[in-house]
């Protein structure tokens, strides 16, 4: 299990929106510890029987929080960012979309200077099944167990996991880095954790076209890591030049075809699914 | 947001970046009359998004006897499926030496970049490609900007007589990266007449996500304008499984199983997350639009979106049009909801998948197979 557990206690930013509001229900569900809310002007509202402040602060003042899950619109996310940042909370998730892009540069440049670590913008979030769950994913398709999922994409890592869960095969931590160009955290940061947490025994890897990270992750896993890797990688049939939903997916002048990510993973020895469906039946066979 | 090549111009010009002297023209008279106002020769430039245009006959030098002729020319040269309405009309410039000026991000480093070249007027990949030891780069902190000495490390290349003003165009162009939420800057090729130093073609995209801040209008037709007014991703394929899927990732993913499967998806459609019955209605109205779809797959995997509510919009869309729909429809349906939505579709006859690859196969053999489709 990496980053959030059954004890990380956690703040939501944009809590009495209508998304932060609904997920804020279904993660006190789960179990998650949701200490306090902020929505500068709604301070002294309740939401779910949680206290809603003006400010990071003044919550800060009377709660302990280890993690902050943001859900504030994209023109505001920055400064809920540099907010929580500012009050040195140490780990965030991203989960509104849209953000700007410089936007995005400056919060990833903050959180370094600062030590910090933020994941997303554009992230489903990130659940340790059984104990926390920081985002906004089905819950109902996690198992606990002992593979940890990294993952670009939402809905495909839910198709994966379910796969997974119905091969008997549970998971330590699921982690989504986000589908923008430019994220917090990447799958080399993610990879490493995984590699030293001592639950995890296989990683899932799903990546999708766009940029070079999968590439970086495959020399990653080649030089440094010990533990099998199973990866999924969409878009195989995507054409170049055309942005595929996500604002990452777009394979520009020759760089982030599936080829050749695909090519790199092998290359580094991880299995590489034919369809999301067969990472259950890969995992069962190396596990 | 990519703009054309006119629109970047006026931006340049505006922020103190030297352009061609030149025009705009909507017709070959128009063209005409911008070229005796330039008195000396000209190239007419179609102004369309796609690149390689040159090479597709969108790029033409012309005396002034020409152009009229040689703009109609453009007018009627379809250039990768786009046909200019728009002809940039512009000095010839006398070039001495091409280089390259552009800014973008480093995807992984999360930091603007900005490169140099002496060789300009090809693009710059294969530069990158054939010979790295020709660009001159350098990375830029997001927090602090630009600074003086990156950019006469920038400069080197250029003509000591000039590099005064390459110093003064970088700055700028950096600018204008920042101000105006750009994901890439492109001077390519920055022209040496001899003299100085002027920006023979202009490239700007604006951040899709920064539009609400900035004053740039959308200029998108067709199918993908409409879905993207719906707030849809929608790509054009040109296969015959028109597809609708919830998320970026799995939409790509049912597009690949279809056709690893054996088939051929018609379209990319990613509703997103959070969508009403109306929505998923639109959906459908948007895929049916297209003529050579036969069938239509939609594969949702209830996260955000709740299976009920798609299924509503399902219905909505099969009563609008009396029950009776021209394309086949194959939907997988799971996640939150998933037996309410299942009840819902049962009632008016849809089959529902709950497993994509069942859904996937039966798509791509009823496409096949059934030769009446």
């Amino acid at each position: 299990m990496i980053l959030v557990s059954e004890k990380t206690k956690v703040l939501v930013q944009g809590i009495t929106g209508r998304q932060g509001k609904f997920h804020t229900r279904l993660m006190l569900d789960y179990g998650t510890k949701i200490v306090a809310g902020v929505t500068p002007g709604k301070g002294g509202e309740m939401v779910h029987g949680v206290p809603v402040y003006d400010s990071v602060e003044e919550a800060l003042s009377e709660h302990e929080v280890d993690a902050s899950v943001i859900f504030v619109p994209a023109p505001f996310a920055k400064d809920a960012v540099v907010e929580a940042i500012d009050n040195s909370i140490d780990f965030l998730v991203v989960i509104t979309e849209h953000i700007p892009i410089h936007d995005v540069a400056q919060m990833k440049r903050i959180a370094e200077i600062e030590g910090s670590r933020f994941i997303g913008p554009n992230t489903p979030g990130i659940i340790s099944p059984g104990r926390a769950k920081l985002g906004i994913m089905p819950h109902r398709i996690f198992k606990q167990g002992e593979v940890g999922v990294v993952s670009r994409s939402g809905t495909l890592t839910y198709e994966v996991v379910d796969s997974m869960t119905k091969h008997g095969i549970g998971q330590t931590t699921v982690l989504g880095i986000g589908g923008d160009p430019i994220v917090g955290t990447n799958f080399i940061d993610v990879l490493e954790m995984f590699e030293e947490d001592r639950e995890t025994r296989a990683v899932v890897l799903i990546g999708e076209i766009g940029g070079k990270a999968e590439e970086e992750a495959s020399s990653f896993i080649k030089d440094e890591m010990s533990k099998p890797v199973v990866a999924y990688i969409a878009g195989r049939t995507a054409p170049p030049g055309k942005r595929m939903g996500h604002a990452g997916a777009i394979i520009s002048g020759g760089i982030g075809t599936a080829e050749s990510k695909i090519k790199a993973l092998k290359k580094a020895g991880v299995s590489v699914a034919e369809f999301p469906w067969e990472v259950g039946r890969i995992l069962s066979e190396i596990i | 947001m990519k703009l054309h090549e006119y629109q970047a111009k006026e931006i340049f010009a505006r922020e103190g970046i030297p352009v061609p002297m030149g025009r705009i023209a909507r017709n070959p008279r128009e063209a005409f009359e911008i070229s005796r106002e330039i008195g000396s020769e000209v190239v007419l430039k179609a102004q369309v998004l796609v690149g390689g245009r040159g090479k597709a006959g969108g790029i033409l030098f012309s005396s002034l006897e020409e152009v009229e002729e040689k703009s109609r020319k453009i007018f009627s040269t379809e250039i990768k499926g786009e046909r200019p309405e728009l002809i940039l009309v512009e000095e010839r410039l006398n070039s001495v030496k091409e280089f390259y000026l552009g800014i973008t991000f480093d995807r992984s480093r999360g930091r603007p970049v900005v490169m140099t070249s002496s060789e300009g007027g090809v693009e710059i990949e294969e530069v990158a490609r054939r010979s790295p030891e020709k660009i001159t780069w350098v990375e830029v902190d997001p927090l602090k900007g630009i600074y003086p000495y990156m950019i006469r490390k920038l400069s080197r290349p250029f003509p000591k007589e000039v590099r005064k003003e390459a110093h003064e165009i970088i700055a700028k162009l950096y600018e204008i990266f920042v101000k105006y939420d750009a994901e890439l800057a492109e001077i390519n090729p920055l022209i040496y007449d001899g003299k100085k130093l002027v920006a023979a073609d202009a490239v700007l995209n604006i951040n899709d996500d920064s539009l609400f801040r900035q004053n740039f209008k959308r200029e998108e037709e067709g199918i993908e304008g409409i879905a993207s007014r719906e707030g849809f991703s929608y790509v054009t394929l040109d296969g015959e499984i028109a597809i609708i899927g919830n998320g970026a990732g799995l939409t790509m993913a049912t597009l690949d199983a279809v056709e690893m499967e054996g088939g051929k998806a018609a379209n990319f459609l990613d509703i997103g997350g959070g969508v009403p019955p109306e929505g998923m209605k639109k959906a459908l109205e948007i895929v049916y639009m297209n003529e050579k779809a036969k069938l239509v797959l939609v594969n949702v995997f209830g996260g955000i979106n709740r299976c009920d509510e798609i299924a509503q919009g399902i219905r909505m869309f099969f009563e609008e049009r009396g029950g009776k729909l021209d394309k086949p429809l194959v939907v997988r349906l799971t996640g939150t909801n998933e037996e309410e939505g299942r009840r819902i579709l049962e009632e008016i006859g849809i089959e529902v998948y709950k497993d994509l690859r069942e859904a996937v196969k039966s798509a791509v053999r009823r496409v096949k197979n059934d030769t009446s489709l």
